[in-house]
């Protein structure tokens, strides 16, 4: 790592996008103005689970007041091609039903019309005739091969199995002194951006080439799944992101079915369509985690020393196994051990279909779900084992000495402290004090408990880890997968001003606040000097398929690139200062606006002046110092391919969390309090503490909803039931606590500033933390989320008796 | 209560941030929509359209209200403060918008306008709240970027802040 200035990365600068947004000038997707003519498109969802389709009868909607197409997907198939599935099997995945619907809430017919409220009442009058067939809601029943498959090209319902071993699990089973193992169903649920998805689509039939405008959030590895779908060139894609987007959370992903269908809808109609979902169509059928049941068991030495973990993990996707998926599924696959030195490991990995709706990316993307099962098996461990469960975790961290360490399935754990996290923890936190807090509480019948959580929260995926679903052999055919390009443009203008570009497309995280103090500290500037823009264009920006804003990847990836180009333009403004100043490049500094001789301050040029040079005497710079536009495309070598053994370093950089809390259960209710709440972080390099400590309360905040309140649950018949934000809560300020947060910093070696990802921590640490404390509180063995009053409840008070019927 | 016909559409006359505008509207316009795209008022914003999420807040007649659960006919004759209202001047903000900025109370900006509009509204009529009193009243937001943590921080700096200098709201 190279050592940076940091005059301005490190602090809390105010962030330059507030000023519209807090003033109502935000430009959201919807805020944006649209060309005349542009038509508004409604959809009509699937009611039915499963059902054929046996008619669709739109003509009358045809002919109601300003209607100008109804699309149905017969229309969608003679113009597209299937959007590429997650995995090689001879399956169709189209955005909207063909012949058959497999979820409440596919889309059945598109509707456009002059407005929204117009195309609105005209769904009503699409009749579609159904007929039903029964649906597969729990991922245990779609093993079962009695049921018949949702997509026959499949044969079952099982979408991909994998087995792997690591290390010689077997011998360390059969050594070992205990076997201890939980087994878990992970509910379903989702971060539910508060803006919902947008776009708007044109097609140009004389260039046969499509401009899609939309708030989709990357990865942009989509983008050619789009463009294959919608059967041009990639460069006949336009895809754009608008300035402002009100939250994803991975979300974001879930919009790129729409602007194929709503790229198809544009074309057939001739006419450009907007569509803004609904939040009842976001909730039923946009897109959500996946559900999984795990079942993990541990190897454990008689003083706790976890030797060897066997996991079974069943992954539900839902209806269709879009991509990225089964992504969710191998994201952790390289961090499988977690926090915990463990050299032995057996993985059965199974994917399978359900009539649920289509899962993607969701904060956290697969560490909910693993860490739920790991960190749960941790607590049984030290219950089972009558050994305290901090010791359990100090017993088996990974040893601070031994970092970059190469974890079993993979990981390259590339720097941290994890002993040294969890004891200051413990004492800043006030772990005796609450221990203290615990034994009188219990003194006085009230129900409380401890619950403890270690957790390493990987960033920057390797764009190949998905491969790890293929075998070597496939792999093998396949050719290697592999990076994650990161990239950044610095450019200067004719008046010397700085002007930053990043495919980063944020929704929310202030990346042009971070990205103007990060080229600042470079050029040694203001960062009021700076002007970023993050606005998105593929037809004009630097962009490749890691592109966006996903698993953490912006401070370490994304800053990281911009600090580089900053540097390399700088490289060139020195060399031409050099001879100007009559003094060599390397003693050329930046600082205060200007240009100067290192130790000789008054022999200087005004950086705007150096800056403007290549602009208005390109023949007075040599022609290798001509600075106007750098790009840097940067790709971290140590993201490398799965290995012949399946061994996949599957993220770059990894930080570590350690989290404790007290709660309090309601002895009639049941109802959980947060007492107390500590997360200690370790993210590497600290660019902006106001909006790390802001990543980390809004991803706790997530977490506290997934683990108390938030579930997408279905009927035995696939009916939804989470389809208002009335039934599908979310935490408000009434129930989020202020979280006490703590750090300490050890720099990631292979990141250009030392930064790690930081945002989806707490989504992977709070559930499980939380739900190890009420597992304590009242002695459970098994508890799964959401821990609800009523669930609760009946582990208080015994399952509630039924209503006694009426005579 | 005027009986107003489906099909028909009717003039909206009302006072928005202090000025007098007036549109046509469809009874069944709803004011996020007539806000939005008739007005071209964007900063009130549309989260949930069922009355949950609190995004669309505004003030009607100097009372905090749902938008999305307001029709444009129903507004006529009213007083009605958006977010595009609550600042002194351009390039300029408010205590309570300034307070927000300095604790990074907003993260998207896609639910910040209807907090604003209840919070201004709050603050003026309960100048000296604690804490349990504003968790109690923003319970009717939703907002998943932040946690809360830093709204509420910037709700009790903006409060104390405006009994030292009521003046600068």
């Amino acid at each position: 790592m190279t050592r940076v200035a940091t005059r301005w990365c490190g602090q809390s600068i105010e962030r330059v996008e507030d000023g519209a947004l807090l003033t109502g000038r935000g430009r959201f997707i919807d805020d944006l103005g649209i060309r005349s003519g542009t038509l508004h498109a409604a959809i009509l969802r699937s009611s039915h689970a499963h059902a054929k389709i046996r008619t669709i009868d739109a003509a009358a909607a045809r002919k109601a007041q300003g209607v100008a197409a109804v699309i149905t997907g017969a229309d969608v198939r003679a113009v597209s091609a299937s959007l590429v599935a997650g995995v090689r099997a001879p399956i169709e995945c189209w955005p909207i039903a063909v012949d058959r619907v497999r979820y409440v809430g596919e889309p059945v017919a598109v509707v456009l019309a002059a407005s929204r409220y117009l195309a609105e009442d005209a769904l009503e009058l699409v009749n579609v005739g159904y007929e039903p067939l029964p649906a597969i809601v729990d991922p245990l029943a779609a093993l079962d091969s009695k049921h018949p498959a949702l997509h026959e090209g499949l044969g079952s319902n099982i979408a991909s199995e994998r087995s792997f071993r690591y290390g010689d699990p077997e011998h360390a089973f059969a050594r070992a002194a205990h076997r201890v193992s939980v087994t878990i169903r992970y509910p379903r649920n989702s971060c539910t951006p508060i803006e919902t998805y947008g776009l708007v689509a044109e097609y140009d039939a004389s260039e046969d080439t499509y401009d899609v405008l939309a708030n989709f959030m990357g990865p942009f590895s989509l983008h050619a799944v789009m463009a294959r779908a919608l059967k041009v060139p990639g460069n006949r894609l336009r895809l754009r992101t608008p300035p402002d987007s009100g939250g994803s959370f991975g979300v974001k992903q879930g919009i790129f079915p729409y602007i194929v269908l709503m790229g198809v809808a544009a074309r057939i109609a001739g006419r450009p369509v907007k569509w803004i979902e609904d939040r009842l169509e976001h909730l039923a059928a946009s897109v959500s985690a996946t559900n999984r049941c795990t079942t993990l068991e541990a190897a454990v030495d008689g003083d706790g020393r976890v030797r060897a973990l066997a996991w079974d993990q069943l992954e539900d996707v839902g209806a269709h196994i879009r991509a990225p998926e089964p992504a969710t599924l191998y994201r952790m696959h390289g961090n499988l051990t977690g926090a915990y030195d463990i050299r032995h490991v057996s993985v059965r990995n199974r994917v399978v279909l359900t009539n649920k709706t289509p899962t993607g990316l969701n904060r956290g993307f697969g560490g909910p779900q693993m860490y739920y099962a790991l960190e749960r098996l941790m607590q049984r461990v030290a219950v089972e084992l009558k050994l305290d469960p901090i010791d359990v975790i100090r017993k088996n961290l990974v040893p601070s000495n031994a970092f970059p360490y190469r974890t079993a399935t993979g990981a390259t754990l590339d720097s941290g402290d994890y002993a040294k996290a969890l004891e200051t923890a413990l004492s800043q936190g006030g772990f005796a004090e609450l221990r203290e807090r615990q034994q009188s509480a219990r003194a006085q019948g009230r129900i409380y408990g401890i619950g403890l959580t270690a957790a390493v929260e990987p960033s920057v995926s390797n764009m190949g880890y998905i491969t790890t679903v293929l075998t070597p052999e496939e792999r093998r055919k396949t050719g290697p997968k592999n990076g994650a390009q990161a990239t950044a443009t610095v450019s200067l203008d004719p008046l010397g001003g700085v002007s930053v570009h990043a495919a980063s497309v944020p929704q929310g995280q202030g990346h042009r606040t971070v990205l103007a103090q990060i080229v600042a500290d470079a050029l040694g500037l203001k960062p009021s000097d700076i002007r970023v823009v993050a606005d998105f264009d593929t037809a004009k920006d630097a962009w490749s398929i890691a592109s966006g804003n996903y698993s953490s990847r912006f401070a370490a990836a994304v800053g990281g690139a911009a600090h580089l180009a900053a540097e390399k333009m700088k490289a060139k403004l020195a060399r031409t200062a050099a001879s100007q100043l009559n003094v060599a490049a390397q003693d050329i500094e930046f600082t205060g606006g200007r240009a100067r001789a290192r130790g000789n301050p008054d022999n200087a040029i005004p950086f705007s002046r150096l800056a403007a040079a290549s602009h208005w005497s390109p023949g007075l710079v040599a022609e290798e110092n001509q600075a106007l536009r750098e790009t840097v495309f940067w790709s971290p070598p140590e993201l490398t391919p799965p290995t012949e053994k399946d061994e996949i370093n599957s993220s770059l950089c990894h930080g570590f969390i350690f989290d404790f809390c007290g709660v309090e259960i309601d002895r009639v209710t049941g109802a959980v309090r947060i007492d107390k709440y500590v997360t200690m972080h370790d993210c590497g390099r600290v660019l902006h503490p106001g909006m790390v400590a802001g990543q980390i309360t809004g991803g706790f905040a997530q977490a506290l909803g997934a683990a108390l309140y938030e579930e997408y649950a279905y009927s035995p018949d696939g009916a939804f039931l989470s389809g208002t934000f009335a039934d599908y809560l979310l935490p408000t300020t009434t129930e989020v606590p202020t979280p006490l947060i703590l750090h300490i910093e050890t720099p990631s070696p292979y990141t250009p500033l030392g930064a790690k990802g930081v945002g989806e921590g707490n989504c992977m640490s709070t559930p499980v933390c939380l739900a190890n404390a009420v597992a304590d509180a009242l002695g459970l063995a098994s508890v799964d989320l959401p821990m609800t009053p009523a669930k609760l409840a009946a582990h208080i008070h015994g399952a509630e008796k039924s209503a006694r019927r009426p005579v | 209560m005027p009986r107003l016909t489906a099909d028909a559409r009717y003039r909206v006359h009302f006072e928005l941030n202090g000025r007098g505008v007036e549109a046509d509207a469809e009874p069944r316009m709803l004011l996020t929509d007539f806000l939005r795209h008739d007005l071209g008022m964007t900063g009130t914003h549309v989260g949930c359209e069922h009355g949950v999420c609190g995004a669309c807040t505004v003030q009607i007649d100097g009372v905090p209200a749902r938008a999305c659960l307001t029709l444009a006919v129903q507004a006529n004759g009213a007083k009605i403060r958006t977010v595009e209202g609550l600042a002194p001047a351009p390039g300029r903000l408010s205590v309570l918008q300034d307070a927000f900025r300095r604790h990074h109370a907003l993260q998207c900006g896609f639910c910040t306008a209807g907090i604003l509009m209840s919070l201004d509204y709050y603050l003026r009529h309960h100048p000296d709240p604690n804490e349990a009193d504003l968790r109690k009243y923003l319970g009717g937001h939703l907002c998943r970027c932040t946690g809360y943590t830093p709204i509420l921080a910037a709700a009790l700096d903006a409060a104390e802040k405006l009994r030292e200098a009521p003046t600068n709201a």
